[in-house]
């Protein structure tokens, strides 16, 4: 046996018991910029609004969620930004070494009182939640608009045509009010309280769910979150993962038990605790946020930063927590 | 994703639209047969089905072409053949005004209602056609026409306009004007008897005829000195003899002489700034994509052509359609962009058909193709139908809408020079833009730039329409002025007396009687607070309604916002109602009180609206407020 033989019939070397990471990433370049007076460094590719955050700038938002990619769509969170036309989406705009940027100017609170104003006179922010600070901090009064219209027949913004509408009189303010869409026994559509803020639409489909159930249809004021033909959700894609609901800033999107109790005058949030947990069904292990008021749970969700979920669950872990309360003899 | 499709089989006519685009399916995952029973587990949706996903709207034309709407079943049949979901697909048809997801007759007369036209008494038409065939939308004739109102067809200087749309196995689009009640209601009666509306295919007019044509659209054709529109009226747009005879493809042979660098460094040399509205210099533009090194880069023109008031690049396209094929293979061999997209307004059938004719005839030369003059340089264009939204004339929207999706305009930035069409650089340029490019690359920048004033340099087109007695088309030389515009259609309607003018469309301002001196340059109208936008001028006289006027141009953008952002979707509703509510003498509080809330909410829709259609839509009304050319009362009082 020649020395070559022996030494591939040898040991192999001991490997590392290291598991390879992925290469190191270098940290981006920092950026340097001007916020309301301060010099503030962030790194290359965070927009305005991160920077904002980490110098504990309060900016307003509605239709940014961390775990969504923005679409800048109710602009709320405009700044100024010094050279900019027009005022700038925070939210998504990439800061720029040498920006200047004013998040408080007159121009920029002049436009956020507007949006809360348009927004206000047209649609229903009774469950929206911080919404109402808004109102008072930006001093909107969604009055000036007029009375507002009596609500659609159910169906009937959903069948305006592009590029038509009946003349206004200017007797009243138009609104999105309309009946509340219940078609199936987990969740209720309130478009009522729709805003448009396109994260549902982006939660059903590339952000979090794939699944593509609903989109936005109409054009304009009559643009409005919709199935294909209107179709009631237990004929569409619809999973039921719930992760609309999970997304909606208003509560147009909610829970059925919820929006029942709400009907009902028995919906508490003042009363009720909220313990973490992990899903009991399969083995992902999702974190789940229950919502328990007199010792019953009320709601579901999963927090924004669970690291398995980033708020996002599936029909399991978001409705199916009936059989808690189903009886104490294990039934 | 998993496709969810529940409707019925979509109907023999309706799979045969859709397969006339894509061609038939090749099994069931498609929405065809089962192909191959043994091996028959092979999915064929994934990547190169949703890779044709920009067919959504040539789709959605042909399902509404053939069968008059767009069922669910049908749409449902294109989602599985293209890949995309139900929802999303319905969000993109509800989107356009001409298509309709609800059964509608297969005869449609859309009549325009918009600025110019109602000055020319579109409302009389409305009401009349009300009376004959009942009210907007409804089946009429047993059911086999209806009548809609439309928003500005592009035919302002024969106002008022109609488009008739004819849906059926060899479906038509006619745009006809000067109309009537009468006239409409003849077409369509005419048409549901089996009649066709003109002989197929559209462009057979007789030479004279549509010389007759031409001169009413053009009053200078033939006329010394153009530049622009030195082919309109001269030549046969149909004929790449002529073209060529009238120095046609000379700028395309120079350009492969002296190359990509140098065609850019003429095109920046002439000063050439954009004719859409934006005014961005196009060599810049042109050289930013040129440098961009993602690839492919994407040629597109904009030919969405929608401002009211405008109609200058629908002449160009039906009169000199060889000019815009030659302008756009310059503009792909610069930027360096192997493929063009023409996007039309689907409200221009003849400008459509003349650029196909035109693109095919080039490409048979070889002037386009996959090697241009012999030089192995390669460039096409294919032309896509807008459906019907003004907001499409967004470079960004257009991008969208080409990509077969919802025409939302886009967040800028990144601007389309880096992340453009299909995420790609793209150079997106008007029609008028590009017609002056031959001329520039083929005589030299410098002959151009020293034309006109030292903002704006070379020729301009002007839409001129409204109470002139000439309206059409007109092409001066930058610093020509409001005055002198009007002048050249003939002055104001004689016995009227001037009142306002729109300059620049729905988008622009209104200017009073005192503007006429006002050079129309870029610099002077900025300077005055004003815009040249796309070349509208449009004359009032005193017996015009101008509150009326102002509530229509409320009312166009709340019809054609596209309902992205909050500003623009609802501040022009609550624009509207504002108008509303002083037209009819009831304002809340006083007419001050309204007259600052317009202004609030303008200052809104300009500073946060995402793009130019909400940030300009309250430029015209406020304009007119401001140079107090309408007048308001409060509760009980007279108007002043």
């Amino acid at each position: 046996m020649s020395s070559e033989i022996a030494h591939i019939f040898s040991e192999p070397p001991a490997r590392s018991t290291r598991i390879p990471g992925p290469p190191p990433v270098p940290a981006p370049a920092a950026v340097e910029l001007t916020i309301d007076g301060r010099t503030v460094s962030v790194p290359a590719g965070a927009t305005i609004l991160d920077a904002c955050r980490a110098e504990s700038i309060h900016i307003p938002t509605l239709c940014f969620l961390e775990n969504l990619t923005p679409v800048n769509a109710c602009r709320v969170c405009v700044v100024e930004v010094a050279g900019a036309r027009t005022l700038v989406p925070a939210c998504s705009r990439p800061v720029e070494a040498g920006m200047t940027v004013q998040t408080a100017s007159e121009r920029v609170r002049h436009s956020r009182r507007l949006v809360l104003e348009l927004l206000a006179s047209s649609v229903d922010l009774s469950t929206a939640p911080g919404v109402a600070d808004m109102l008072a901090e930006y001093g909107a009064d969604p009055a000036r608009f007029g009375p507002a219209a009596p609500p659609a027949q159910a169906g009937e913004r959903d069948a305006r045509q592009p590029g038509h509408h009946h003349v206004p009189d200017g007797a009243a303010s138009a609104t999105v009010a309309q009946p509340v869409k219940v078609d199936n026994e987990l969740f209720v559509r309130d478009y009522a309280k729709c805003i448009l803020c396109y994260k549902c639409v982006e939660a059903c489909g590339v952000d979090a769910q794939n699944t593509f159930a609903i989109a936005v249809a109409g054009r304009g004021f009559d643009a409005h979150i919709s199935t294909e033909y209107d179709t009631p959700l237990p004929a569409s894609a619809c999973v039921y993962c719930g992760n609309c609901i999970g997304v909606c800033p208003t509560g147009a999107l909610m829970f059925r038990s919820e929006h029942e109790m709400r009907a009902a005058g028995t919906w508490d949030e003042a009363a009720q605790s909220r313990t973490d947990t992990i899903c009991p069904y399969c083995g992902v292990g999702c974190t789940l946020t229950l919502h328990v008021q007199q010792g019953a749970i009320v709601k579901v969700t999963s927090p924004l930063d669970a690291s398995i979920t980033e708020g996002h669950l599936c029909v399991k872990g978001r409705f199916g927590f009936t059989f808690v309360g189903s009886g104490g003899d294990g039934g | 994703m998993d496709l969810v499709t529940l409707a019925p089989r979509a109907t023999p006519d309706e799979r045969a639209a859709v397969d006339v685009v894509l061609g038939a399916p090749v099994g069931r995952w498609d929405g065809g047969e089962r192909a191959d029973p043994e091996g028959g587990h092979v999915a064929s949706g994934g990547h190169a089905a949703r890779e044709r996903r920009h067919l959504l709207l040539p789709v959605l034309h042909a399902i509404q072409e053939r069968v008059g709407w767009i069922s669910r079943p049908a749409l449902e049949y294109a989602c599985r053949r293209l890949s995309i979901p139900p929802a999303d697909a319905y969000g993109v048809a509800r989107f356009y005004g001409l298509f309709s997801t609800t059964l509608r007759p297969p005869i449609v007369a859309h009549v325009c209602d918009d600025i110019a036209c109602r000055l020319a008494g579109a409302e009389d038409v409305c009401a009349d056609l009300g009376r004959a065939l009942g009210p907007a939308g409804e089946p009429a004739l047993d059911g086999e026409a209806t009548w809609l109102r439309s928003p500005c067809l592009g035919r302002c200087e024969r106002a008022p306009a109609a488009l008739f749309t004819v849906a059926g196995t060899l479906p038509e689009t006619i745009a006809a004007a000067p109309v009537d009640a009468a006239g409409i209601v003849t077409r369509l009666e005419r048409t549901a008897a089996g009649r066709r509306l003109v002989p197929a295919p559209t462009d057979t007019e007789p030479d004279e005829e549509r010389l007759a044509n031409v001169r009413r659209s053009v009053p200078q054709a033939g006329g010394p000195g153009l530049r622009i529109l030195r082919r309109v009226g001269v030549t046969d747009p149909r004929s790449l003899d002529d073209y060529l005879a009238t120095g046609g493809y000379r700028g395309l042979r120079r350009a492969m002489e002296i190359g990509r660098e140098a065609v850019i460094a003429e095109v920046t040399a002439s000063g050439l700034l954009g004719r859409g509205g934006a005014a961005f210099p196009t060599g810049r533009k042109w050289a930013a994509v040129a440098a961009q090194p993602g690839q492919p880069h994407y040629t597109v023109c904009n030919a969405d052509e929608s401002e009211p008031g405008t109609f200058k690049d629908r002449v160009l396209m039906e009169e000199d359609p060889y000019a815009i094929v030659e302008a756009m293979t310059i503009e792909g061999f610069a930027t360096g962009s192997a493929h063009g997209f023409l996007y039309i307004r689907a409200e221009y059938p003849l400008s459509a058909a003349r650029m196909a004719h035109a693109l095919a005839t080039a490409r048979a030369a070889g002037y386009i193709g996959a090697d241009i003059l012999g030089s192995g340089v390669a460039f096409d264009i294919e032309i896509r139908r807008g459906a019907g939204a003004y907001v499409c004339g967004e470079e960004t929207a257009l991008f969208n809408s080409i990509e077969g999706k919802r025409g939302e305009p886009r967040n800028k930035p990144p601007f389309p020079v880096e992340v453009g069409l299909f995420g790609r650089p793209t150079a997106v340029n008007n029609i008028e833009t590009l017609v002056n490019i031959p001329g520039i690359v083929a005589d030299g920048g410098a002959a151009f730039a020293a034309l006109g004033t030292q903002g704006s340099r070379g020729p301009k087109l002007f839409c001129i329409s409204g109470s002139v007695p000439g309206p059409g088309v007109y092409e001066v030389e930058f610093g020509a002025s409001l005055g002198d515009l009007i002048a050249l259609a003939g002055g104001v309607t004689p016995g009227r007396a001037l009142r306002a003018v729109l300059l620049g469309g729905a988008a622009g301002v209104f200017m009073g009687p005192d503007s006429l001196d006002l050079p129309l340059t870029f610099e002077a109208t900025r300077a005055a607070g004003a815009t040249l936008g796309s070349g509208v001028v449009m004359v009032f006289d005193q017996t015009a309604d101008l509150v009326g006027t102002l509530r229509r141009v409320a009312a166009f953008f709340r019809d054609e916002s596209c309902g992205q952002c909050v500003p623009c979707r609802v501040g022009t509703v609550r624009q509207e109602e504002l108008l509303a509510r002083l037209a009819n003498g009831r304002p809340n509080g006083s007419v001050a009180d309204e007259l600052a809330l317009l202004a609030d909410l303008g200052l809104a829709m300009r500073d946060a609206s995402i793009c130019g259609l909400g940030q300009f839509a309250s430029s015209a009304i406020e304009s007119a407020v401001r140079a107090g050319l309408v007048a308001f009362a409060g509760h009980g009082e007279a108007r002043a």
